[in-house]
């Protein structure tokens, strides 16, 4: 489709804003002549109504997870209830300054307080800050806190971060931000943190270990509660990345296995959608010995039952984004938590888990899985079994958008050779799942019978697959003409 | 639960066919001493009518810029949102994907971030734009991190004039020791050009300078430009307000090397602060340095024009910890928002509302010299000035008590924003209002002044 400045034409925009009553000034004199600008804005010019079906043909190739089944792993693409974004709009929580005293803002404050309270207790932690805005901001602020608690003890040799070789690379990444140096763990032939090998990397130089639980294979760290004394009993502290919280979220706590700072994504696990790539949110939560360090402001409730902002705190690790975060994704959570209750949000993680273990059990006949055993909300199939026909991971998911469905994560978690990582989630329904199930299964004949036919799909979409190479080896990262009229 | 789509019959039908009989026996394998001690509130779901009448009772307890006249800015501010927008951003095509690592099924997303990244580089006056960021904050943060690995230097020059959160966040960035930050002193509301020289040395890897900055003047930027350049390899960062640059020069007009800035004012509601974005655009040469999402021009198999997401070597989920940011998501949502935004108003509509933001701020400021009050700065300004005022805080209470929320608060001034949504008569009853509680604070004792902040803080 034409691009937006294909379809610029001049004199054709009529959008108009009020002209107010106010005294001529004389530009020149306000703003020195020095200052103006001399290049076109490079807008293109639409009517209204060209511009409205400029975006709505734009949405006509998106998919997301109300147009089908998105069974991404890693991501937790669950339904996005609509009373949430119903909430986030309303003029009471879109329309409100940051810096509006605080006694103008009481509704807001009082949800985000009551928002951490109630991710405290899901976690089994006893503070969280709103303010990352994603979970690598969340991650980041986790391990800022784990340096600056090192630091405030004199102990600031530990600068190692241990993480699994499963991790998402976003740990390493977070890590190596902050200042850490990285050493990796291996997994044993169960999937699992390998103990001796963490063991044999422990020392006086750890500053912590980040985990996932359940880890990126969608397998409980049995060994959670042996790991958590190791570090701790070597100076270290536990981090949970909460990516994976949808698995356990009100059967069990990261704080009672022993981790000492989480990150959840709310984005993830409490129903906020990922608006093709953000917002998102990146919450952070502390045990008790740790609160000094979160981001400032920290949400206070008074002792008159009013709430306000605590910016007075000398061990903070600081700011990690403008204002307090995104609120607007807060409030949607906060919709999410209180439509669910804590008996919802245990009901929302045992159908999650029977979920992918019914996708596991039914898929296990088709494709190969290295881990077939009871999983979490997730877990990795390979196309090892398709091999032979020449069909690749990558084959197989572009099949699945034939069939109306977004693909499963491929190529990850990095240790599984040819991954697919499916995480159904609780949202789908039997039939749905049946009717992937199918699907599944049609791929793998096809595979064996036409293997063609899968390794040039999609053949449904707009387009067919894209050449990669080309787009990274000769950028064109904007659209060249700049609009050729000076507008 | 209320999203759970399964009837017990099915779930039960479901949990045979897979060898078990109880939902217990799917978490086995978590040790029960952990199991044991996950002891929550009692709660149960609430009616969605319920919910919302406690959403609705919160929400009430908020003041809005419907309700009252917002003369806050200070990096967010209350610009006119058209009805167009906030009714295409509310596809939930846009809204509930994921980020758009499919092409085939994902082109709609991509071709808008292709055409956002387009936009922000032809305000902006740079080459390469990413797909946003998280923040005003954490894109400058983000952008000295860059100034710091390309000249492999650790001095981030920022000014006294710049947002002091925008500071807190590049400080709080710094952790890692790859920066060391010092501040330009300012003198008259800008940074004071007779001190930059002495900061400026073969050590510095980047030199900041917000535009406007903070006080909502204007930086003497080709001066500052040329300073650095004489005396330093350092990058010049620049920090802008977008609606802004509809009038004054672009950051490509001006040299700098990289532009960021929070694009809320374009389409994007105010929210408490977020979610907003953060905006970054560099010139070619920090291609390979610019952090976060690329989307890419190429072709299919057939030849047919493409959009793909781009570069991804630099990223985190192929680098690692060798990659030079962490950033996975970004806020495509708010770019998009940005998107709309300046195709319905148009390069008319966007000149027109930073210009009657800057007429209603030239108002404002007139009225209030005619009325005595006086003004710490004075330099050109765009839309937000700062006035002085004895004890601000006081005079943001009584404004409240008509219904005004006034601005930012300084030491001893209020730092206001005008914008197009406000009125002659809003601006005027500001300074009448302002007038006469000065009038009231000179005819007050101190002592009784006092009391009364006092009482109000226990």
């Amino acid at each position: 489709m034409k691009l937006l400045f294909e379809k610029n034409v001049k004199g054709s925009n009529n959008f108009r804003f009020p002209i107010h009553d106010l005294p001529e000034i004389d530009l020149q004199e306000t703003l020195p002549e020095t200052h103006w600008r001399e290049t076109s804005l490079g807008i293109p010019e639409l009517s209204e109504v060209e511009a409205v079906r400029h975006f709505t043909e734009l949405s006509h190739y998106a998919f997301g997870v109300d147009d089908g089944m998105y069974p991404l792993g890693s991501c937790t693409m669950k339904y996005n209830p609509k009373i949430n974004e119903w909430a986030a709009i309303q003029p009471g929580f879109a329309n409100i300054h940051p810096y509006q005293p605080p006694e103008t803002v009481q509704g807001a404050l009082e949800l985000m307080y009551e928002l951490q309270l109630m991710l405290a207790n899901i976690g089994g932690m006893t503070r969280f800050s709103l303010q990352p805005a994603a979970g690598a901001q969340g991650e980041m602020a986790g391990l800022m806190i784990i340096r600056a608690f090192h630091k405030y003890n004199n102990d600031e040799k530990r600068n190692i971060i241990l993480i699994p070789d499963s991790a998402h690379g976003t740990n390493p990444a977070s890590a190596s931000v902050v200042g850490f140096k990285v050493r990796e763990i291996r997994s044993n032939e169960k999937g699992r943190v390998d103990l001796e090998d963490l063991k044999s990397k422990l020392g006086n130089d750890v500053a912590g270990l980040m985990l996932t639980n359940p880890n990126t294979l969608g397998l409980f760290e049995t060994d959670i509660l042996e790991i958590s004394e190791l570090v701790h009993k070597s100076g270290g502290l536990l981090y949970y990345d909460g990516a994976n919280l949808n698995a356990i979220m009100g059967i069990a706590r990261p704080g009672d296995m022993g981790f000492d700072i989480v990150h959840y994504n709310l984005h993830k696990t409490f129903a906020t959608p990922h608006g093709g790539g953000g917002p998102g949110a990146g919450t952070v939560g502390v045990k008790e010995f740790l609160e000094p360090f979160l981001p400032n402001p920290t949400i206070e409730k008074m002792a008159d039952g009013t709430y306000g902002f605590n910016n007075n705190r000398p061990l903070s690790i600081g700011k990690v984004k403008t204002f307090y975060g995104n609120f607007g994704v807060c409030v949607k959570a906060y919709t999410y938590i209180k439509s669910l209750g804590m008996q919802g949000i245990r009901q929302a993680c045992e159908q999650a888990v029977l979920n992918a273990n019914y996708l596991r059990h039914h898929l296990a006949e088709d494709y190969d899985i290295p881990y077939n055993e009871l999983c979490k909300h997730e877990f990795v199939a390979t196309s090892k079994k398709q091999e032979q026909f020449g069909i690749r991971a990558l084959d197989i998911a572009k099949r699945l958008i034939d069939f109306g469905y977004h693909p499963p994560t491929i190529y990850f978690p990095l240790i599984v050779h040819e991954a697919m990582m499916f995480e159904p989630t609780e949202t789908e329904s039997k039939e749905r799942l049946d009717d992937f199930i199918a699907a599944m299964k049609q791929i793998a004949k096809e595979c064996r019978e036409n293997p063609e036919l899968v390794k040039t799909a999609p053949h449904s979409t707009i387009i067919k697959r894209v050449d990669e190479t080309r787009a990274a080896r000769t950028p064109i990262l904007k659209f060249p003409n700049n609009c050729s009229d000076r507008n | 639960m209320r999203y759970t789509p399964n009837p017990n019959a099915v779930v039960k039908e479901m949990l045979t066919s897979v060898g078990l009989f109880t939902l217990d026996e799917l978490f086995s394998d978590v040790p029960n001493v952990i199991k044991e001690k996950c002891v929550l509130p009692e709660s149960y779901g609430m009616s969605e009518l319920s919910v919302r009448r406690q959403l609705d009772e919160l929400a009430f307890l908020n003041e809005t810029s419907d309700d009252c006249a917002i003369f806050l800015g200070a990096g967010c501010y209350d610009h006119y949102i058209p009805a167009a927008v906030s009714q295409l951003i509310a596809r939930s095509e846009f809204y509930t994907a994921y980020t758009p690592y499919q092409p085939e099924i994902s082109q709609g997303i991509l071709q808008s971030i292709f055409e956002y990244q387009t936009l922000i580089c032809n305000l902006t006056g740079m080459d390469i734009a990413n797909a946003s960021l998280y923040c005003g904050g954490s894109a400058l943060a983000q952008a000295c991190q860059v100034a710091a690995e390309v000249s492999k230097k650790r001095i981030i020059l920022l000014p006294k004039t710049l947002h002091p959160d925008y500071a807190q966040i590049v400080k709080t960035y710094s952790i890692s020791d790859q920066m060391e930050i010092r501040f330009i002193p300012e003198k008259n509301g800008q940074i004071d050009l007779e001190l930059l020289p002495a900061y400026l040395s073969s050590e510095v890897a980047g030199v900041v300078i917000q535009y406007p900055n903070f006080y909502g003047n204007l930086e003497a930027v080709a001066d500052i430009i040329q300073m650095v350049r004489e005396k330093t390899d350092a990058l010049v960062i620049m920090s802008v307000d977008p609606i802004v640059l509809s009038m004054l020069k672009s950051p490509g007009e001006w040299g700098a090397d990289i532009a960021v800035g929070d694009a809320q004012v374009l389409g994007n509601s105010m929210s408490f602060g977020g979610p907003h974005l953060g905006f970054m655009a560099v010139t070619h040469k920090l291609l390979r340095k610019i952090p976060g999402r690329l989307v890419g021009q190429t072709v299919d198999e057939n030849g047919k024009r493409s959009f793909v997401l781009t570069l991804q070597a630099r990223e985190q989920h192929i680098r690692r910890e060798k990659a030079n940011s962490n950033i996975c998501s970004n806020q495509a949502l708010n770019a998009l928002t940005v998107l709309m935004y300046l195709t319905f108003v148009g390069p008319f509509g966007l000149k027109q509302a930073a210009l009657s933001s800057h007429r209603m701020a030239q108002y404002a400021h007139s009225l209030f010299a005619e009325a005595g009050f006086t003004f710490p700065h004075n330099v050109p300004f765009f839309r937000e000035f700062v006035v002085n005022v004895a004890n601000p805080h006081f005079v943001n209470k009584k404004l409240l008590e008509y219904g005004i929320i006034g601005g930012y608060e300084l030491e001893k001034g209020l730092l206001f924003a005008f914008t197009e949504k406000r009125t002659r008569d809003e601006i005027d009853e500001l300074v009448e209002l302002m007038t006469t509680f000065s009038q009231e604070i000179s005819s007050t004792n101190k002592e009784q002044l006092n009391n009364e902040l006092k009482g109000e803080n226990e």
